[in-house]
C-alpha cells in the first residue's frame, strides 16, 4: 500500500452514481496509471461499477490538470473523475 | 505596450455586468481599436426547461480558465482578456459565460474570444444538469463531439 491516502474528488454524474463527492483512498501498489486506478475503482462496488462501466469516457484530472489515461499517478494529491465538461 | 496584458478570470455565482466589463479593459487607454465579447445564455429550445445547475470543480475551474487564457495571450497581441464563468443554478434568459478580449486591430480580438469559447467549452471543468418545468429532473447535458472539434482546430 502507498504510504498516505490519495484524494480522490468525484463530479456531475460520476459523483451522483458513486454517491459521494469525495474520499481517500489508499491505493495498491500495482494501480500505476490512471487507467489502473479507473479498473481498479471498478471493482469496488456495484455503484463504482455503474459509474465507471465505460471507463474511457471518464476524464480525469490529477492536481487540477486534465490527464490522459496513460499517465502515472504517483505524488497525486487529489485525483478527479468527471464526465466530458459541458460549461461555456 | 510589449509587455502581455494580465487576464481576468472570475467564476462566480452571481451575474456580472458586460458593459462595466468592457469598461475595465478600455478605461483609460487610448491604444485599443477593438473589444469583442461574446456572453453566453442559458436558453430553451422546448419551453420545458426551469433552470441550468451549473456544477464546477473549485480550483482547477480558475486554473484551466487562466492557462487557456494565458495561451490567448501568448497567441494574440491583446490588450486585455477577461473570462467569467457563473455557477449554481441559472434560468433561461440568465447570462452564463462572458468573454472580453481587447486588441489594437479586430482580428486578434475575434479569433482570441473564439478561441476562449471553444477551448471553455471542451476542457473547463463545468458540468450541466437541467431541471424542467414539470418539477423533473431532466437529467445532464451531454457533451458534443462537435464542441470537441471546434476546438481541435486551433492546434497548432
Amino acid at each position: 500500500m502507498t504510504e498516505h491516502p490519495t484524494k480522490l474528488v468525484y463530479f456531475a454524474w460520476v459523483r451522483e452514481r458513486i454517491g459521494r463527492p469525495e474520499e481517500e483512498l489508499a491505493l495498491p501498489a500495482e494501480v500505476e496509471t490512471v487507467r489502473d486506478l479507473l479498473l481498479w475503482l471498478k471493482g469496488r462496488g456495484e455503484e463504482y461499477e455503474n459509474a465507471l462501466q465505460y471507463p474511457e469516457v471518464i476524464r480525469v484530472a490529477i492536481n487540477h490538470e486534465h490527464v490522459d489515461h496513460r499517465e502515472k499517478i504517483a505524488g497525486a494529491r487529489e485525483i478527479a473523475l468527471f464526465p466530458p465538461m459541458t460549461g461555456g | 505596450m510589449t509587455a502581455h496584458a494580465t487576464p481576468l478570470v472570475r467564476i462566480q455565482r452571481e451575474d456580472f455586468d458586460t458593459e462595466a466589463e468592457i469598461s475595465r479593459l478600455t478605461r483609460g487607454r487610448a491604444d485599443i481599436g477593438a473589444v469583442v465579447t461574446f456572453t453566453g445564455l442559458c436558453r430553451d429550445e422546448a419551453g420545458q426547461l426551469a433552470a441550468l445547475e451549473l456544477e464546477h470543480y473549485p480550483g482547477m475551474a480558475e486554473a484551466e480558465i487562466s492557462r487557456i487564457a494565458a495561451e490567448a495571450i501568448e497567441r494574440w497581441p491583446l490588450q486585455g482578456l477577461s473570462a467569467i464563468h457563473r455557477f449554481g443554478r441559472i434560468a433561461p434568459g440568465e447570462n452564463i459565460v462572458l468573454v472580453v478580449a481587447a486588441s489594437a486591430h479586430r482580428q486578434a480580438a475575434f479569433e482570441a474570444a473564439n478561441f476562449m469559447m471553444d477551448y471553455l467549452k471542451s476542457r473547463a471543468p463545468f458540468w450541466k444538469k437541467e431541471h424542467r418545468t414539470d418539477g423533473s429532473e431532466g437529467g445532464w447535458v451531454e457533451a458534443k463531439e462537435t464542441d470537441d472539434a471546434a476546438a481541435a482546430r486551433w492546434r497548432r
